[in-house]
Parts: C-alpha cells; structure tokens; sequence
C-alpha cells in the first residue's frame, strides 16, 4: 500500500469513511430487495476507496459533481445517514425534501453540487465550477467523478478542451469498474482512456482504486497543484463494482462471470485490505475495527427506522421550487 | 427620449448589468473581438476584459455546461448561442440540468443564467439558422422565456433576466437588430408576466409576440381604416405569462387572434388560444385563432420563405373572418 496521510487519526478516519460508505449501500440493497424503497438505486460498494481517497484531499468549499452511482461520493464529502436515508425514501427531511431521490442527492454545504442521472451530464457543470473558482480568484478545485461508461459522451471532449486551454482547477475523475451499465468497457471503449485527455494536452495518471491510500496520495498532489493553478488533471482510477448496473440487476451471469466477482471481493476488496494494513502497522487490531463497524452499523439501523417512519412531503410541495425567488427590490432601477 | 437600435439596447442592458454585478460574465462564440456576427456586443469586451467576455471553442453543450456550473456556484453568466437553432446542441445542459437543478435539490441550489439567443424567418439563411423555437423551452417547468419586440422591451428584460435566480432564455428578433425605438436614458427593468397593451380596441384582440407585434400593430393600423378597432397586447414574457390581461382583453374583444413565429403546431399560439378557451368562453364570439409559422422546414428560397410567416395582410383577412361570422363554425 501507498502511504499518503501520516497521521494515525487520518488513517482510521478513511477507514471509517469507507465502512460507512458500504454500510450505506447495505442497507438501501436491503431497503429495495424488501420493497420499501420507491424506485431503484445504482450500489457503490466495492469503489469506496475512489471517494474516500479523492474526497480527503478535499474542503467542504471544494466542489464535487456525482452520478447515479452517487452514495459513495455523498457520504465521503461529509453527508448524512439520516438526510440521505430520508431522500433515498423521498421523505420531507431528505437532501432534497424527496424531490431528487438516490440520482440527485446534493448537499452543497460539503461541496457536493449533486448526482446527476444523466451519464456524463455533470462534467460541463464541474468545469463550470472551475471556472468560477478561476474567475473569483479563490483556491477551490473542483472534482468531476463519472465511469468509464461516460467517456463515450461528447461533452467530455469539449469541457476537457476548455479546462486544458483556461488552466481550470478541475480534476477529472474516471471510475473505471470495468462495466459501461451491463456492457464490458472493453466493448465501448476504442484505446486508453487516460489517452483521451492526454490528447488535450492534460496530465493524466492511472491508479489502483482499491488503494485508498494510493489514492488519496496522488489527489492530495494533484489537488495542491491544481490550487496552483496547475490544473486540470485526469485520474483513472482501477476498480469493481460489486452489484450490477442497479439493485435489480441480479442475474447478470450474460455479461459478468461470477467467478470473476469473486476474485475481486476475495482478494481485492479495498476496506478488508487496509484494514490489514492498519492491523500490520499497529495503528488498529480487528476488534476495534469490528467495534467501529459495529458502531456504524447501529448509526445506519437508527438512520433507516428513523427515515422509514419520517413523514413525506405534503401535497402543498408538489409545485414549489420550480422557480427561485427574486428579491422583487433588486429590481427596481438603482438597486 | 432617444431612439437607438435594438442591438444597441441589448449592449446598453448587459454593459449596465455588468457593472453593476461583478459575478456576471459573457462566454460564447466570437462574443469579444468579434463582438457575435450581429455586432450586438461591440465594445463589450475593451470594457470587461476577455476574463468576463470569454470566447469558447464551438462547443455549444460544453460552454452551455460550463455557464450552469459556473451559476451553481455563485456566477451569473449571460450565455450567448450564436443562433437559437443550436438550442437543440445544448438541450441536456438546459432542460436537464439547468431547469431542474432548483427543484432536483429541494430548492438549496439554482441557477441564476441567462441564455441569449435569437429566433426569426425571412433573412434567407434556410432551415437550420431560421427557426423560432422558443415554444421547445416555454414547455420546460424552471426555464423563463422573454420575447422582446423592440429596443424598448430588449433592454428592460435583458436587466430583469439578468438579476433573475433562475434560468431565463430570450429569443432577440435577429431581424430587428437595427430597428430603432425610443429608450429611456435612465436605468429601467421590465418586470416578467407583465403583458404590454400595445394599442387599446374594442372589437378584436390581437395577441403578438417578438416580431408579430409589428405585425399585429401593422393589421391593427390596417383594420381601423376599415372600421374595425383592434387591441394589441405584447405578453412580453411567454413564462411567466400574464394570463390575466389577456383573458381581460378577450372577454371585452370577444374575437382573439394569436399571432406568434414558432410553428403552429403544438406552439405558443395553441397554448394561449386554450388558455383563453378556457377561461373566457361564455365571452367569446368566434374561436380563438391560431396564427403560428407553417408547419414545415424554413425554406430557402424567398418565393417559398416569405409565405412561411404570418403577415399583416394576413391577420387582416383573418380578422376579417371573424368580425363577419365566417370562422364560426370553421372545421
């Protein structure tokens, strides 16, 4: 394992931040194979290494963009179980008052801009964000996560040619699970990725992403350098995603071996790995891991029960927030 | 009051704009140097700098994405997109992203932006760089949809749309970048759902919008030497739409006609006409008319284009019809 963060604290707060991270996605399997759930919801165990490394490299005032697979990122930044539970149940008290459900949690007081539903339908808004930063003069980066599905879209082509050619603070994040929806990436995919951006003129590197410390190493340099202006980079990062495209994508033997899913979560799995690590470095033996665990798991039990009996929106919500409010005295001549 | 042109207008309202708010900035096609090939930001740029007048690659999704991005996050970027007709370039970026983001987040982010383009027939540019598609956008809940029809009404909405929180679209006639109008020098706003009774009647309500206010005001002019007295209204913005003046106008008319440059079909007019089918029936002496663009491609050649658009000859004979009976029972 690479070493990045120095500090026992950090180390054990990944950890946490990835258990959580399954955990999450644990419980909203179960809350759909059990039939309370509306709808459907893309699971992210098995990349918690991806968010949680990327994610700790960065401030609440930096920006991330997410996509339907989006759980893990949410919970990274900084999200709540109880907020997120009741989104996902499209309760009142959810991210979104339960009007945007799994694919649309924001939470933009840890930087998270929102998932997006539409495959690649958040890079123009995370280069945006760049730009933004550029123009204000601040420091922020903004992280644009998508998977290697997304590359085939059109709009990654023209928002990497403009971060490159303004030098934007935007780190382009690729989640290579080997899988576009129910199709081998291999089949949609002519050449490397990293190329791609290459080809814009933009540094582009590829990393183990089970490895939460590689990681996390590697964004905390690309982060700093893109605050220099430095920026954009371009992260491919390796990893498997361990359900289907979505929770109802079961039998998925036509395009997915299962043999091939057990080597990944036997020998690859990026939580049980570093929790080995910490075993070996002395920094946390398995029982306290487990209590951790065990922890986590009561705080997600109590976050369901709590969302699955919070009341939904009132029918009065249905037509609200379609516009903004404009405060009617700016505009008025002289304001 | 001074006459200037509408090009001039829209200039004026994003220079005041600009430097009234240092989080707005211009990103599109040629809009700096160049100033966009209708010239409307000349001068734009030696004043705000290419940081705030940025020219972009001809990526309409990209710089489309990158402006709903940059007003998640605390900007007000004014897009410019060259030609309406690219609205279907970045349709993902506006109606799946823009117009929702505020309702998606249960109303914890919006997206203060403006989309400037234009609509228009009849300057001979044929199928692709001719079309009025502002009918496509009004359909979206979350975008607002202004239709200036003069120097006047561009430059109060343009300052209005700009301080506006959320996504505002305004189609500019771009054949009517050099009519002039009389414009106040002193700093005003139009505010959004407020129609404009452009000329009082009695006997016939004739509803325009953007370019098919002249029109309407031309057969108005037309139908009074034959004694026949028209109301024309402007809506000025489509979203929000300022049902109420036109509902008043038809129950005291009891005759409509709506006069609008997109296609007939599943357009503005259609819309605005079952409005008032609705709400003001039992004051109605005929059917409300639709007067939208043919329903086919612009063409090309002038013999063929000039007959795609309703004219004023022909919302006179159709008002005509009207006043005599003859609609009535139309099919």
């Amino acid at each position: 394992m690479a070493k990045a963060k120095t500090n026992t604290e950090d180390y054990l707060r990944m950890y946490r931040q990835m258990v959580r991270i399954r955990v999450f996605e644990d419980n909203a399997n179960q809350l759909y194979l059990s039939a309370k759930m509306p709808g459907l919801t893309h699971m992210y165990s098995g990349e918690e290494a991806v968010a949680v490394g990327i994610c700790e490299a960065l401030t609440d005032s930096d920006r991330i963009t997410s996509t339907h697979r989006g759980h893990g990122h949410c919970v990274a930044k900084g999200a709540d179980f109880k907020q997120m539970f009741c989104e996902l149940l499209g309760k009142e008290e959810g991210y979104c008052r339960g009007k945007g459900g799994s694919m649309h949690i924001a939470d933009q007081s840890h930087g998270n801009l929102g998932a997006n539903a539409i495959v690649g339908g958040s890079m123009g808004i995370a280069t945006g964000s760049a730009l933004r930063a550029k123009l204000q003069g601040s420091d922020d980066v903004s992280v644009c996560f998508f998977g290697d599905g997304a590359t085939a879209q059109g709009l990654l082509y023209e928002v990497m040619n403009m971060a490159s050619l303004w030098k934007l603070p935007v780190i382009y994040a690729c989640e290579n699970n080997g899988y576009s929806e129910y199709t081998k990436t291999e089949e949609i995919a002519a050449g490397s990725i990293p190329a791609r951006a290459e080809a814009f003129g933009i540094e582009s590197f590829t990393v183990d992403g089970q490895d939460v410390l590689a990681v996390n190493e590697l964004t905390e340099r690309l982060v700093a350098r893109a605050r220099k202006g430095e920026g954009p980079f371009f992260v491919e990062l390796m990893t498997y995603r361990y359900h289907g495209h979505h929770v109802g994508d079961i039998n998925r033997d036509y395009y997915r071996a299962k043999e091939e899913e057990t080597i990944w979560k036997e020998s690859r799995d990026p939580i049980v790995n570093f929790g080995k690590w910490l075993a070996e470095e002395g920094i946390a033996n398995a029982e306290d891991l487990q209590a951790m665990e065990d922890e986590i798991r009561a705080d997600a039990k109590a976050a369901v029960d709590y969302a699955l009996s919070a009341k939904y929106p009132d029918e009065s919500e249905v037509d609200m927030h379609v516009f903004a409010p404009t405060d009617p005295a700016t505009l008025r001549p002289g304001a | 009051m001074r006459n200037i042109t509408l090009s001039q207008a829209v200039n004026e309202a994003l220079a005041e704009e600009m430097r009234r708010d240092p989080t707005t900035f211009i990103i599109g096609e040629d809009v700096a140097e160049a100033g966009t090939p209708f010239k409307v930001l000349s001068g734009l740029v030696e004043e705000f700098g290419t940081e705030r007048v940025i020219d972009t690659p001809i990526a309409e999704p990209g710089f489309m994405g990158l402006a709903v991005g940059a007003a998640l996050t605390g900007s007000r970027p004014i897009v410019d997109l060259m030609f309406g007709d690219f609205i279907f370039l970045i349709m993902d970026q506006l109606c799946n992203q823009a117009a929702k983001a505020y309702y998606m987040s249960g109303g914890k982010l919006n997206v203060p932006l403006v989309l400037r383009t234009n609509l228009g027939a009849t300057r001979r540019s044929a199928a692709q760089h001719s079309q009025s598609l502002h009918a496509l956008v009004a359909h979206i809940p979350g975008l607002k949809v202004a239709l200036p029809s003069s120097a006047y009404e561009a430059k109060g909405l343009m300052k209005t749309a700009i301080r506006d929180n959320n996504p505002v679209v305004i189609f500019e006639d771009k054949l009517m970048y050099n009519d002039k109008a009389p414009v106040p020098k002193e700093e005003f706003l139009i505010p959004f759902g407020e129609a404009n009774i452009k000329r009082a009647g009695t006997d016939i309500t004739l509803i325009g919008t953007s370019s098919m206010v002249q029109v309407c005001e031309k057969a108005a002019e037309m139908l009074e030497a034959e004694g026949i007295s028209a109301e024309v209204i402007d809506p000025r913005t489509i979203v929000p739409l300022d049902e109420q003046t036109l509902i008043e106008s038809a129950k005291k008319t009891s005759r409509v006609i709506v006069v609008d440059e997109g296609h007939q079909s599943f357009g503005i007019t259609g819309e605005i006409a079952g409005r008032i089918n609705e709400k003001a029936f039992y004051h109605l002496d005929a059917p409300v008319l639709r007067m939208g663009a043919m329903d086919v491609p612009v063409p090309f050649s002038p013999a063929l284009e000039d007959i795609t658009v309703p004219t004023p000859e022909g919302v006179v004979q159709n008002a005509r019809k009207l006043m005599s009976g003859e609609m009535i029972h139309a099919a």
